[in-house]
Formats: C-alpha cells, sequence, structure tokens
C-alpha cells in the first residue's frame, strides 16, 4: 500500500524530466505545478473542473489539474504547455487566430492537440464536445474548431 | 489559505493511502477511525477536492481506491459486464461495451472532467444528478460493496434509495449488469437549459423490457429515481399516452425542484414532453436507440 503522509517529498515527471517536489498531500496539481515546479503556463480559473483553463495531459489524456491532486500523478507522464515544441496545433491557433487575449490559451491548446492525437480523424461533433471542456470568455470558438479541423485536414 | 498565485488550496492537511486490495483498504479505514481521522474513500476525487476546498467537506485522511483491481475491472465475464467503480466515465466511453450505460453517462460534466470522473463516484457523490446511476437502475444491475466481509453483491433496488446507502467503512467495488440488457431497445433524453454540458433539467433513461417501458430520471426531483408506480401508469394502454403521461408526472415521488436553473412547473412541462417522446419512440415502430441532448437528435444502430 502507498502511504503518503500530510507533506512528502517525491517525483514527479513533467515535461519529460523527473523533478523533486515537497508538497502537502492536499495540494492539487495545478498549485504545484505553479508554485513548486515554476510552470506558469498553466492559469488559475475557477478552481472547479469548469473553465479549463488548468488543463494539462496525464498520459496523454487531457485533465483539468484543479480537480486532481498531485499525488495521483506520480508515476504517471505529465505534459504542460510548456513541454510542448512547435507541434502543429499551436501553428493553427497562430493561423486561425484562435485566441484573443490569450488567457484560457494554453488549456485549449492542450486539450486540442489530446484530440488531434488521440482522434486525428474526429466528426465535428466530437470536436465541438471536446471543446466544452474550455472556457475562452472573448468567445474565440469558431477559430479554436477551425484550428483543430485544419490539423485534422493533414493528417 | 491562498497560493502565491492567488488560488485557493484546499486549507487543511491529510494523510493518503492507496491500497492495493479490498482488505486493505477496509483495515486502513478502520484503523484511521479508530484514530479519529474520519477518513473517507477516494475515486476520481473531482467532488472531493472541490468540496474541501470549499470547506464543505473535512477529513485527516483518503483512501485511493485506484489501485484495486477490482475497482479498475471493465470487461464481460461470461454472460454478464463487470465494471470497477474506479473506471472512468471516458473509459466507459471509448470501450463502450453497454451502448445503455454509455449514453446514460457520457454527458456528465465535460470531456476533460469525464477523464477524471469515475462511474463510483459519480453514483456515490453528493451532487443531485448522478446520472450514471440511472442505466443501473433500468438494468437490474447488481452493486459488488467491499466492506468487512469482503465483497458483497446487492441488487440495486436493495441498496439505492436517492443514494446509495453504504455503511461506515463500507465501499462501492464494482458493477455487475447482464448481458441480455444490451439488447433492449433504449431512449436516451437529456434537456439542459443553455450548454449542453450543463447540468440536467430534465434526464430520462428509458428502455422496454418485455414489452414494459422501464423509465429512471434525474434533475426533477432532487435524487435520481426509478418508480414502479411511475411506470405502472406509463404502461397503462387501456389510456391515451397524453393521459399515461398526466398520471405518471403524479406518481414522482418527491415534488419537482424549483431552482435558478429552472421553476417546478417548467421541469414537469419538459419531463411530460420527454415521456411523450419515450411513448413515441419505444412503442413505435423504430428498433434504433435514441439518444437526445438538447434539441439535437443522434441515432445510435447497432
Amino acid at each position: 500500500m502507498i502511504t503518503y503522509p500530510e507533506v512528502v517529498q517525491l517525483e514527479l515527471n513533467i515535461n519529460d524530466e523527473s523533478r523533486k517536489v515537497t508538497i502537502r498531500t492536499s495540494d492539487t496539481l495545478l498549485h504545484v505545478i505553479r508554485e513548486q515546479l515554476g510552470l506558469t503556463g498553466i492559469k488559475v480559473g475557477c478552481e472547479n473542473g469548469d473553465c479549463g483553463t488548468c488543463t494539462v495531459l496525464i498520459d496523454g489524456l487531457p485533465i483539468k489539474a484543479c480537480i486532481m491532486l498531485a499525488v495521483e500523478a506520480v508515476g504517471h507522464k505529465i505534459t504542460t504547455i510548456e513541454g510542448l515544441k512547435d507541434v502543429p496545433i499551436q501553428k493553427a491557433f497562430q493561423e486561425k487566430m484562435g485566441f484573443q487575449c490569450g488567457f484560457c490559451t494554453p488549456g485549449f491548446i492542450m486539450n486540442c492537440h489530446a484530440l488531434t492525437k488521440l482522434h486525428p480523424k474526429a466528426s465535428d461533433e466530437m470536436i465541438e464536445r471536446w471543446l466544452q471542456s474550455n472556457i475562452c470568455r472573448c468567445t474565440g470558438y469558431e477559430e479554436i474548431k477551425e484550428a483543430v479541423k485544419s490539423v485534422s485536414a493533414e493528417k | 489559505m491562498e497560493g502565491k498565485g492567488g488560488e485557493e488550496m484546499i486549507s487543511f492537511d491529510f494523510e493518503y493511502y492507496k491500497p492495493a486490495s479490498v482488505k486493505e483498504a477496509v483495515d486502513i479505514f478502520e484503523v484511521l477511525s479508530s484514530q479519529s481521522k474520519k477518513p473517507i474513500f477516494y475515486n476520481g476525487g473531482t467532488e472531493i477536492i472541490t468540496s474541501a476546498r470549499r470547506n464543505l467537506l473535512f477529513t485527516k485522511a483518503v483512501i485511493d481506491i485506484k489501485d484495486i483491481s477490482e475497482c479498475i475491472v471493465h470487461e464481460f465475464k461470461n454472460s454478464e459486464l463487470y465494471i470497477g467503480a474506479a473506471v472512468t466515465i471516458s473509459q466507459i466511453e471509448e470501450k463502450s461495451l453497454f451502448p445503455l450505460l454509455r449514453d446514460g453517462s457520457n454527458s456528465i460534466a465535460d470531456q476533460t472532467v469525464r477523464n477524471k470522473i469515475t462511474l463510483g463516484g459519480n453514483i456515490c457523490g453528493k451532487i443531485t444528478y448522478r446520472e450514471a446511476v440511472l442505466s443501473l437502475l433500468l438494468c437490474d444491475s447488481e452493486m459488488v460493496i467491499a466492506g468487512k466481509n469482503g465483497l458483497t453483491k446487492h441488487p440495486i433496488s436493495e441498496v439505492f434509495d436517492k443514494t446509495l446507502k453504504l455503511a461506515n467503512g463500507e465501499f462501492l467495488a464494482q458493477i455487475i449488469i447482464n448481458k441480455d440488457y444490451a439488447k433492449l431497445p433504449y431512449v436516451s433524453i437529456r434537456k439542459t437549459k443553455e450548454a449542453k454540458s450543463a447540468y440536467p433539467l430534465v434526464r430520462v433513461l428509458a428502455l422496454k423490457k418485455e414489452n414494459e417501458i422501464r423509465a429512471a430520471i434525474t434533475g426533477v426531483c432532487g435524487f435520481p429515481f426509478r418508480s414502479i408506480e411511475l411506470e405502472s401508469e406509463l404502461n397503462n394502454k387501456s389510456i391515451s399516452p397524453e393521459a399515461r403521461v398526466e398520471r405518471a408526472i403524479k406518481k414522482l415521488p418527491a415534488p419537482a425542484v424549483n431552482d435558478t436553473l429552472g421553476s417546478d412547473d417548467y421541469r414537469l412541462f419538459v419531463l411530460k414532453n420527454s415521456l411523450m417522446d419515450v411513448l413515441t419512440i419505444l412503442e413505435g415502430d423504430s428498433h434504433d436507440n435514441i439518444s437526445r441532448s438538447g434539441s439535437a437528435r443522434v441515432k445510435h444502430k447497432r
């Protein structure tokens, strides 16, 4: 049985690096990534699993880091926006103007990147379902959808 | 408590345990209880984290059941589908072994949250909707509960009444559904006020077995339910469909919810229309299973 006390030192695999952290077991992954690891691409939004601005990939699946304890991520591969290097969806966001103020962009990109990797030929219905996970208060949804579709079209 | 980035952290500390077996989980719960640590079983954890952050919940120890093999099983064994309580809603959709369960749960929250929410967590949560339980109510599922006596099977009708009845120290380990239910025609209707991923005003899941319609409902009352009395009225073919629905609605187990999402009268109006759709579809000629979300209509052919 794995047992962690209230405060624990452990290793997280993030963006293909092994990083040691000393955390409270009750810390969310969102908090640890920003405050312990200094990766601030992930944003603090609703902290309630609603807005998607803290989306990261856990073993390739998009997860909202505000509703995951950091200890749950031990043994899994965490990817943040800093871990993406010129992937197609980033270029597509630029070309299709998939952002305005930019606050939601890292979360959207993580979700859309996962979608295009896991479902390269996603239907319009699937794209819409996945995009419901993130909120853009500038309402740039159509452009974001176009960005996803342009990546799918290339495959 | 606030972090430097301005986010609100969980204001209290707790220990974290991840047992590898049912026995370890039950035993550690007993030990932690005796130490007054108010342990809670932890599955997907989404509701626990958000409630803890708002100080609506307190514990000194969480017991994560996601390493227990019985809780992550997801397969047919002979004529039954075994699904562990720690299987995520996304995994149910991806694997799609049981279309009724898939369509009954794949509109909970949104895609990335469904990657974290588990079947057991949704059923045992405090949230009123708990949509994942509807298909289980319709299929006479067996709930496999872990406790001091190991794993024990219970018909859902005996252990689910508004909530899953668990004794202190027990947790839901897995669910068993007879494969035969996967062959039955069904209808899935989900009506929301605005966004499709919002909480449902009315959620109806219905299937036809031996020429009788079964219906499980959530969103209308403050809990998910299946009512034999309501179904009896719905199946009374001696009167018109409109009269059957009118009489069925009078058999709701509690008054309709009246809140900012929708008034009680509006909910009943939407429910009435939804039940009319159920009758039309399940008593019509089409044998396609139908899933309706908002005003959209999607047919699932097998």
